[in-house]
């Protein structure tokens, strides 16, 4: 997989901060829209991170209005403005897949302190 | 013609996806192309037809029996463990010993790739040629089956049925990918798309049939 590793090195960002699932974060995202570009904030729950290099992902869910909404993004994706961690989570497992299942103060999350 | 034929032996490394120069993600193989040597021409005049064989990599010395060692060392070149023939209009552009690297491909190109798909071994029609399969449950036994064969006029099945049997391992071409990074200095090609086989498989790109690809 060497190779595979060179062709995605030179776009991997390295401006990308530590987050992990748990954490609340914002994530400024560029849309193009109607040939303008502007930024747009998503801001959430880190649910899951996979996939390895280039191809890896996260899933941020947020609760708008009363309906949960998810949204997936490349960490490495160009069209990530910028990424911040608004908030550290404590928890117990890598995939947070059970929040979706819970609502209001079930689905909070401990404050991880380091 | 006078241009040389585009075209080069690989290995299929893997799969990936990068940022095009919009930042939208695009699916690619990733395949270690080349260098391949020329090892010999054929000629019109003593073969009957134009082609060059080019070799590709190296062979272990003990993997090399004497009549190939003695075509080798004819052609001045190091022991190579695949030989492969390419037809071109006109083989007198080459000469043994020379190197073709990715770089005869440059981004933008379209390319058919050709390699031998992975075996699926013995496969029912569903997988082998796209027939729907009956109700799975509902009190029907008839889940996976091939259905009829013919109608009842023939009293016999027609050559060419489709039915169940043994699928892949067989000779692939993907055609008309396009090539979105080349690095003759580590032998890269990066196409765009899936290639047919296995990881480490061999594969050989030629340029495509269909022309220059016109981008996404």
């Amino acid at each position: 997989m060497d190779l595979v590793r060179m062709v995605q090195q030179q776009q991997l960002r390295l401006d990308v901060p530590e987050f992990r699932p748990g954490d609340t974060v914002r994530v400024h995202v560029k849309v193009i829209e109607g040939g303008r570009e502007r930024v747009q904030a998503f801001e959430g729950v880190v649910i899951d991170r996979k996939g390895g290099g280039l191809d890896e992902t996260f899933t941020v869910r947020r609760v708008s209005f009363g309906i949960g909404v998810e949204r997936s993004f490349l960490v490495h994706s160009p069209r990530l403005a910028k990424l911040e961690v608004v908030r550290r989570g404590r928890v117990r497992r890598a995939k947070l897949y059970y929040l979706r299942g819970l609502r209001g103060r079930a689905a909070r999350i401990r404050e991880r302190r380091s | 013609m006078a241009d040389k034929e585009k075209w080069i032996l690989g290995r299929k490394v893997g799969m990936t996806q990068v940022f095009d120069d919009q930042g939208r993600s695009c699916v690619v193989t990733v395949l270690r192309a080349g260098p391949c040597v020329v090892v010999q021409k054929r000629t019109p005049i003593r073969d009957g037809y134009s082609a060059v064989q080019v070799g590709f990599e190296d062979a272990r010395t003990h993997k090399v029996n004497k009549p190939k060692a003695g075509h080798f060392a004819r052609a001045k070149v190091r022991p190579l463990r695949i030989l492969r023939e390419f037809r071109c209009p006109d083989s007198g552009l080459y000469e043994p010993g020379e190197e073709i690297k990715a770089d005869v491909f440059a981004p933008g190109d379209a390319v058919d790739v050709t390699g031998i798909s992975k075996g699926k071994g013995f496969a029912g029609a569903i997988k082998r040629w796209g027939f729907s399969r009956g109700p799975m449950a509902h009190g029907s036994k008839y889940h996976r089956r091939v259905g009829s064969l013919q109608s009842r006029e023939a009293a016999r099945v027609f050559k060419g049925r489709k039915m169940p049997g043994r699928m892949g391992g067989a000779k692939v071409t993907a055609q008309n990918l396009s090539v979105v990074k080349v690095d003759p200095e580590h032998n890269l090609l990066v196409l765009e798309g899936a290639v047919p086989g296995p990881r480490g498989g061999l594969v050989t790109v030629k340029a495509g049939r269909w022309g220059r690809r016109s981008g996404r």
